[in-house]
């Protein structure tokens, strides 16, 4: 645990020879971390596919937001209350969603989120401003803040007591979160609620007959990933206080699946490590234009430099999704388990060819839970 | 003997389309004794486990256990009060290791139905722990208790689900075929379990084929066709009968 923390903390440092050390890149990073953690927490323990998470992450941000123009510009009580307000939508979604399983829990989940995404268009366009999208506005009445100082010149920013939250200190603030919301991942994994979880994912029907009711503890862990997603979208607004419903669509809900899956659903490290894949990936693919192409094909004769560019500009700029899809296949393909399997067998041949002698392998059944620590 | 029933099935019709899996079954077996039922394919032993665990609601007629009327309660609550069952295919979690397996039910004994405790680690459990490794133990299980119950031979699958059921303690445990596809060793074992289970006083419902089985371990036979019970009485009564001869080899005509 403390080498991770150390690990996340010098992310600025290690991610720099990458060129995404800079304060936007790695804000996603560890915000979408919370969110592929909790979104583990369903899918990875009791392998309940949701296609609806992305709802809660809108939720956590235009709670986030109404709190900064009510309350105070203080991100602690905006973070307090989009997890509080992303938990309530979660049991509501679950207990309706729960009442099915397999294909119908995700066609379910689906048709809540895209509810949700579209009353955001429509009817509650008073509370979320629709396409526009929430904002902060100097007129905001900011009940609390108001007690302590007068209204200021200019838009205020968001703070942690006087810290600013975003750039930097955004960073460190959401990494420091996102190593709290590991840590109780990691508890859930190796407790007895999470065996149990782990259980109901292998066989439901042996469960009942065993002696558990399944819904409470279905419904529990889909509260608990569903109020991660909320705290990853409190985050999103407050180190950028702007909330808009496209981060409701179902395409956001899709990411963190790919995300997880990519990296290893089921594990404790491998959603992480999914996230920065794909967030850092998007970041240099969806960059690229077709100036950058020419020049990185300068040196091939003109016909040829012209073909590759049209090639490969289908996957770069807006075409990133479509490198994101054939990356997914391919893991999906031929590494099933995600590409912290990928690393482990990887290691594992390293390791045997160094050391002569055939490396025991461990024959823990579960390997999930026995990252920790 | 003025023993007391734990299981008291009434009137049970069972029907799956126009076929009547259960056809108006009347069965009582009492406390402490190991109650065998017999019966050719699809006489409707398993249909009559099903309902008494839940799993299936009868049309008609009643199930009591341990002087409850159970009928149409929830498989889960069932379990609760005492109830456990080795299925005719194994029902094991497969994606689990053997101690996993068994810690499951340990904790639904510890547990009850639901308990939000999502943050008590496995080893802060150490006296649920100590019951499923003693089990595994008594089940020769222990050299292999890190190993992916789906990877196992169907025999250990079997031996692994009866030691998930024996770690409950139910009042009542139903067992399905226990033997069934086993080569002639395992089956050699598994009797040896049941024999030393049996001294420990709990009352099991046993459906077998395999008459050697039967005679080693039951108090009572009823023999089961046609979803009724047309006889029952010792084993050796049991053996005697022309009814069961005729129900096995030709058909059952009541
Ligand atoms: N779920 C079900 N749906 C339809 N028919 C069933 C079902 N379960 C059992 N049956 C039918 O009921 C009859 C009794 O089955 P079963 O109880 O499994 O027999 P046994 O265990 O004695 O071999 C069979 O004819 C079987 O096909
Ligand atoms: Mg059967």
């Amino acid at each position: 645990m403390a080498i991770f923390s150390a690990v996340v903390l010098s992310m600025p440092i290690w991610m720099s020879p990458f060129g995404a050390a800079y304060p936007d890149i790695l804000q996603k990073f560890v915000i979408f971390g919370v969110f592929a953690i909790g979104y583990n927490i369903l899918f990875g323990l009791t392998g309940y596919l949701s296609f609806g998470h992305a709802a809660f992450l809108g939720v956590g941000s235009y709670t986030a937001v109404w709190s900064f123009k009510l309350l105070s510009m203080n991100i602690i009580p905006a973070i307090l209350l989009s997890v509080l307000m992303s938990g309530i939508f979660a049991v509501a979604m679950g207990y309706i969603a729960l009442r099915r399983s397999g294909i119908y829990f995700s066609i379910l989940t689906l048709a809540f989120a895209q509810m949700c995404y579209n009353l955001a268009y429509s009817v509650l366009t008073p509370i979320t401003n629709g396409e526009t999208g929430l904002q902060l506005a100097k007129s905001d009445p900011r009940i609390i803040d108001r007690l302590f100082s007068e209204a200021g010149e200019g838009l205020p920013s968001t703070t942690l007591f006087g810290i600013e939250t975003s750039g930097y200190s955004g960073f460190y603030i959401s990494a420091v979160i996102m190593i709290l919301a590991f840590y109780v991942s990691l508890k859930i994994f190796n407790s007895s609620f999470g065996l149990k979880l782990k259980a109901i994912k292998s066989n439901q029907n042996r469960m009942r007959y065993l002696g558990f009711n399944t819904k409470p503890y279905l419904l529990t862990a889909f509260v608990i990933s569903g109020m991660y997603a909320g705290l990853a979208g409190g985050l999103l607004a407050a180190t950028d206080p702007l909330a808009g419903a496209e981060r409701m669509q179902w395409t956001a809900s899709g990411e963190v699946i790919l995300m997880t899956i990519l990296g290893g659903v089921g594990t404790l490290f491998g959603p992480l490590l999914g996230v920065i894949i794909i967030k850092y990936f998007e970041n240099i693919f969806s960059a690229v234009n077709q100036v950058d192409l020419h020049s990185f094909y300068a040196l091939l004769p003109d016909w040829l430099e012209d073909i590759m560019v049209a090639v490969s500009s289908m996957f770069v700029g807006e075409g990133w999704h479509l490198t994101l899809g054939l990356l997914f296949m391919f893991v999906v393909a031929f590494l099933p388990k995600g590409v912290l399997q990928g690393v482990e067998i990887g290691y594992k041949k390293i390791s045997s060819y160094f050391s002569k002698s055939p490396t025991k392998s461990t024959k823990k059944a579960d390997t999930g839970a026995n990252h920790g620590e | 003997m003025a023993s007391k029933a734990v299981l008291q099935v009434s009137n049970v019709l069972k029907t799956f389309g126009g076929l009547k899996a259960l056809n108006n079954l009347n069965l009582t077996i009492e406390e402490g004794t190991v109650h065998a039922i017999i019966g050719p394919n699809g006489a409707g032993k398993s249909t009559l486990l099903n309902v008494c665990i839940g799993q299936l609601t009868p049309d008609t007629g009643s199930v009591e256990f341990d002087g409850q009327n159970i009928t149409g309660k929830s498989p889960h609550q069932i379990s609760q009060q005492g109830i456990s069952r080795v299925f005719q295919t194994p029902q094991i979690f497969e994606d689990l290791n053997i101690f996993q397996n068994v810690m499951i039910p340990a904790l639904a004994q510890a547990d009850g139905e639901f308990t939000f405790n999502p943050f008590k680690g496995l080893d802060q459990r150490k006296d649920v722990e100590q019951e499923a490794l003693r089990i595994i133990d008594e089940m020769n299980l222990t050299s292999q208790m890190y190993d992916r119950a789906g990877a196992m031979s169907r025999g250990n699958k079997r031996r692994l689900e009866l030691a998930m059921c024996l770690v409950q303690k139910p009042k009542l445990l139903l067992l399905d075929e226990p033997t069934a596809g086993m080569a002639r060793a395992d089956t050699n074992q598994t009797i040896e379990i049941l024999k030393k289970i049996k001294a420990s006083g709990m009352t099991k419902v046993i459906i077998e084929h395999d008459m050697n089985v039967v005679f080693s371990l039951a108090d009572r036979v009823s023999v089961l066709a046609q979803g009724t019970i047309i006889a029952e009485g010792t084993p050796q009564e049991m053996r005697e009968s022309e009814l069961v001869k005729e129900a096995y080899l030709g058909g059952a005509t009541i």
